[in-house]
């Protein structure tokens, strides 16, 4: 059995049967390991992806569910351009705040992070943290990760960021 | 220098002394990089990062030609166990030595090349030159023999004013591939023709397997083999659901035999068990009664390290040869247990390391590589991933011991301290693989033919385990200090983040607080009385410059603040924390700020990172957390039965570093975790009047506390 989804923009078939949650058909028919395996019961948020503009929890998704949704993963972050990869305004403040320790946490809290920022450029510290409230970090990397959001929210807006 | 020439009498820095061979450590390649192969391992500490700026400063080359490679059993040095915050003082100072004399070999050789004598030559990335012209660069210099020798220790190492790369905040060598989805850690690997497992264990740790019907099982989609030993169960599959659901299905057909129920989860149980007494301390007169005498009893639960991946490995076991990954935080007692279990040779086994989430300790890695061999074993020729689920991870980690700590003290009339007493009861701090007579392993205690676990123990003092920082650090005249050792314990309990140090340093400095208020004294101002350390005063004055701390200040009925401080173990890092809390329903901790002294930081943005880490981890084992049990089993197995601080819950944290370049570099993980708790104590007490000694401060505690 086969089920086709469209990722990162592509229409890609996965052999996952369509009850098995989109994180595994994403880890490991698609090979896309950004999304993480931290609890598979949607209480941690390290496997948010972004389906149709909203982020979810794609360890409790069944594939079924993802059918004919756009779905982007963190993958789709950075664009390459010319060869090179060019990083999203959150990967580069992630990078300049070091907001990372063990970093298990980080990908799903980037695409959390993405979808706030879609929707409200200037976000502030109560609605990131609300933004947040799904995803957990173990290593307390917690004020970073905050810092990281605000910088990239100002970068893109085109602020300048001090 | 005019030491002694055998290598062998005098004592090399850190690890190097085990493991003397410069080629365990280093090699420079002739494509101009260099290759480190440190036996710590990164399990989020950025140790790596701290590693390659060691490693380019005595070399004296950019830090973009360091590779490092994953430690492996195959070829890196023995380092045992990546723990107790020491990757600095072992790898770190090993590796600074092996590059200095790496460099000097360097320079001789280019001498020798371009006949001049070594004061003719500097080095600048890799390249020798001399002053009379002519260059030689490392990569053209160095052959495989080149260090294929001992360390000598004839070698001077740079001063600490001769730094560059040391005590710059070089960002992290591994952030890239984290944020960008790539391979990043053990979970992300796959092996061509890989296979998925999953393991069901026991519902308690004295259950054991009654009967199993796996016909069924074994017809379900995708399963290749049912695996079962004794208690030991598990399933390998083609996909990874199919490995989930067919565990599912076994969990619910095995049959178990309950066992004897275990007993009470209150940490107050431990008081009622025999156990090992041993004084640690004694000064002075530990009867002098002075003018007043205080008591007060303090505790804490179990608590998990949680980390955020259930834990995972990959084996592939092949002609008699078993390879394995691991996020293991010692490959080689690892390995040395699992030749045990498996009955091979030590050496028919390579584990190479690969990261894993933070683990703060010793969770599951070990045992989840022990279920991948298990499972390994019964597929010939195929490899095995095995990731523990959420619920195996909270269930069956060796979790952080409860303890009870009762304090004791009297004050003279002008209200210092004249005796101190602290008695401690714990179960053992470690339980790592590479224990004698036992193996420590989950698995090999399941199966049919079961070894038996090690004893359970503590590392010796200075350090210690559950009485890691017990003994004040405060000068007073009288005092003592005895440890009640209960090794058994009914849950597994080994090795977490500061070990005993966390409990204990709590219990002295929420009693400091509460003897100054006896006493009538600041509290910033009454524990720099007591101490004589200048390191020590300066944290403390520091972190109350940085709060603008007010003498003697009041809080509000709401909002209040408290101070602590420790130096972990008693030589490392210096700490001191205000935390200020905001209690409303719940306990809100809304800031911190801190002062460290790490010594020579060799990275200040990541030791501020790490502080940052522990202050925030600790504020959440101090408010929210608890592993609790019931007759059978572990009752807390997923993130809404063991909550842990979250985004919005988080607290400002504000760290400051006090760099001490001359004084030797210490590690930085794991001193915040006793002061944060007492602070956010104390504070409490400051906005409430009520104190709460017994973690952690839930609802239900400041509710019964402010009615009692
Ligand atoms: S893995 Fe999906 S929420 Fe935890
Ligand atoms: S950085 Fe480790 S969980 Fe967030």
């Amino acid at each position: 059995m086969t089920t086709t989804l469209q990722v990162n923009g592509q229409t890609r078939v996965v052999q996952a049967d369509a009850e098995t949650p989109l994180l595994y058909a994403l880890r490991n028919d698609l090979g896309l390991i950004g999304a993480r395996y931290g609890c598979g019961l949607g209480q941690c948020g390290s496997c948010t992806v972004i389906i149709d503009g909203k982020p979810v929890q794609s360890c409790d998704l069944p594939v079924s569910a993802a059918v004919g949704k756009q779905i982007t993963t963190v993958e789709a972050l950075a664009v390459i351009e010319n060869e090179d990869e060019k990083l999203h305004p959150l990967q580069r403040a992630f990078i300049t705040e070091q907001a990372a320790q063990c970093g298990y946490c980080a990908s799903g809290i980037l695409m959390a992070a993405k979808a706030l920022l879609d929707v409200n450029k200037d976000p502030s510290d109560g609605e990131i943290r609300a933004a947040l409230e799904g995803n957990l970090c173990r290593c307390g990397t917690h004020g970073r990760i905050l810092r990281a959001i605000k910088r990239a929210a100002q970068e893109m807006r085109g602020l300048g960021v001090g | 220098m005019a030491q002694a020439k055998d290598p062998a009498a005098r004592k090399l820095p850190g690890s190097l002394d085990g493991n003397r061979r410069l080629d365990r450590w280093l090699c420079i390649n002739k494509d101009g990089t260099v290759t480190v192969t440190p036996g710590k391992v990164e399990i989020g500490q950025g140790i790596l990062t701290a590693l390659v700026q060691m490693v380019a400063e005595e070399l004296d080359i950019s830090v973009n030609r360091i590779r490092l490679a994953p430690a492996s059993t195959a070829f890196s040095p023995d380092e045992g166990i990546t723990s107790g915050s020491r990757s600095i003082q072992d790898s770190g100072l090993a590796l600074r030595h092996a590059a200095a004399e790496t460099r000097d070999l360097l320079l001789a050789l280019a001498a020798k090349k371009l006949g001049v004598t070594l004061e003719n030559l500097t080095v600048a990335d890799g390249v020798i030159s001399a002053r009379s012209g002519g260059t030689a660069t490392y990569w053209e210099l160095a052959t495989p023999e080149l260090l294929a020798r001992e360390a000598t220790f004839d070698v001077v190492e740079k001063l600490p004013a001769e730094h560059v790369v040391v005590g710059t905040s070089l960002p992290r060598v591994d952030i890239l591939g984290k944020i960008t989805g790539k391979v990043a850690y053990v979970q992300d690997m796959v092996l061509p023709g890989m296979l998925h497992g999953r393991i069901t264990r026991p519902p308690g740790p004295r259950a054991r397997l009654k009967s199993i019907a796996t016909k069924e099982v074994e017809q379900m989609p995708g399963v290749v083999a049912v695996v079962r030993d004794g208690s030991f169960l598990g399933v390998v599959a083609q996909r990874e659901e199919q490995a989930i659901r067919a565990e599912r299905r076994l969990a619910r057909l095995a049959q178990w035999d309950a066992g004897e129920p275990l007993p009470d989860s209150d940490p107050r149980r431990l008081q009622t068990l025999a156990a090992e007494t041993e004084v640690i301390s004694e000064k002075g007169d530990p009867a002098t009664a002075g003018v007043r005498q205080f008591h007060a009893e303090y505790t804490k639960p179990y608590l998990a390290h949680a980390s955020l991946a259930p834990s995972c490995a990959l084996a592939h076991q092949e002609g008699g040869k078993l390879k394995i990954w691991s996020h293991s935080q010692g490959i080689y007692p690892l390995r040395g247990d699992m030749a045990k279990v498996l009955g091979m040779a030590e050496t028919d086994i390579i584990i190479t390391h690969a990261e894993g989430a933070g683990c703060y300790g010793h969770n599951a890695a070990d045992d989840v590589t022990l279920d991948a061999a298990l499972l390994a074993r019964a597929v010939p020729g195929k490899p095995v991933r095995l990731q523990w689920m959420r619920e195996d991870e909270f269930a069956w980690e060796p979790f952080s011991s409860p303890m009870v700590m009762r304090m004791n003290a009297a004050l003279d009339a002008k209200g210092n301290i004249v005796n101190w007493g602290h008695e401690l009861w714990s179960h053992a701090h470690s339980t790592r693989p590479g224990g004698s007579g036992g193996v420590n392993l989950l698995a090999a205690w399941h199966l049919e033919k079961p070894l038996p676990a090690a004893k359970p123990g503590n590392p010796p003092l200075p350090g210690g385990g559950s009485h890691r920082n017990a003994i004040p650090l405060y000068d007073f005249p009288n005092q003592k200090v005895t440890n009640h050792l209960i090794r058994q314990s009914p849950l597994r309990t080994s090795a977490m983040r500061a070990l005993g140090a966390h409990a204990n340093a709590f219990a002295i400095e929420c009693f400091m607080d509460e003897l100054a208020e006896a006493a009538g004294a600041d509290p910033v101002e009454f524990r720099l009385r007591h101490l004589k350390d200048v390191r020590a005063k300066a944290v403390i004055e520091k972190a109350a410059q940085m709060a603008s701390w007010k003498p003697n200040e009041k809080g509000d009925g709401e909002r209040g603040r408290g101070i602590a401080f420790a130096r972990y173990k008693n030589l490392a890092a210096y700490f001191a924390v205000i935390a200020e809390v905001q209690v409303a329903e719940e306990v809100r901790v809304t800031r911190m700020w801190a002062a460290v002294d790490v010594g020579q930081a060799i990275n200040p943005d990541g030791v501020i990172n790490q502080i940052e880490g522990g202050i925030i981890q600790s504020a959440s084992w101090t408010l929210k957390e608890r592993v609790d049990f019931d007759r059978q089993g572990v009752t807390t197995r997923n993130w809404t039965d063991y909550p842990i601080l979250t985004f919005v819950e988080a607290p400002e944290v504000e760290v400051a570093l006090i760099n001490r370049p001359e004084a030797p570099p210490v590690g930085a993980g794991e001193g915040t975790q006793g002061p944060v708790s007492a602070a956010i104590a104390n504070a409490i007490h400051n906005a409430l009047g009520v104190r709460l000694r017994d973690m952690p401060f839930t609802r239900d505690r400041i509710v019964a506390a402010l009615s009692a």
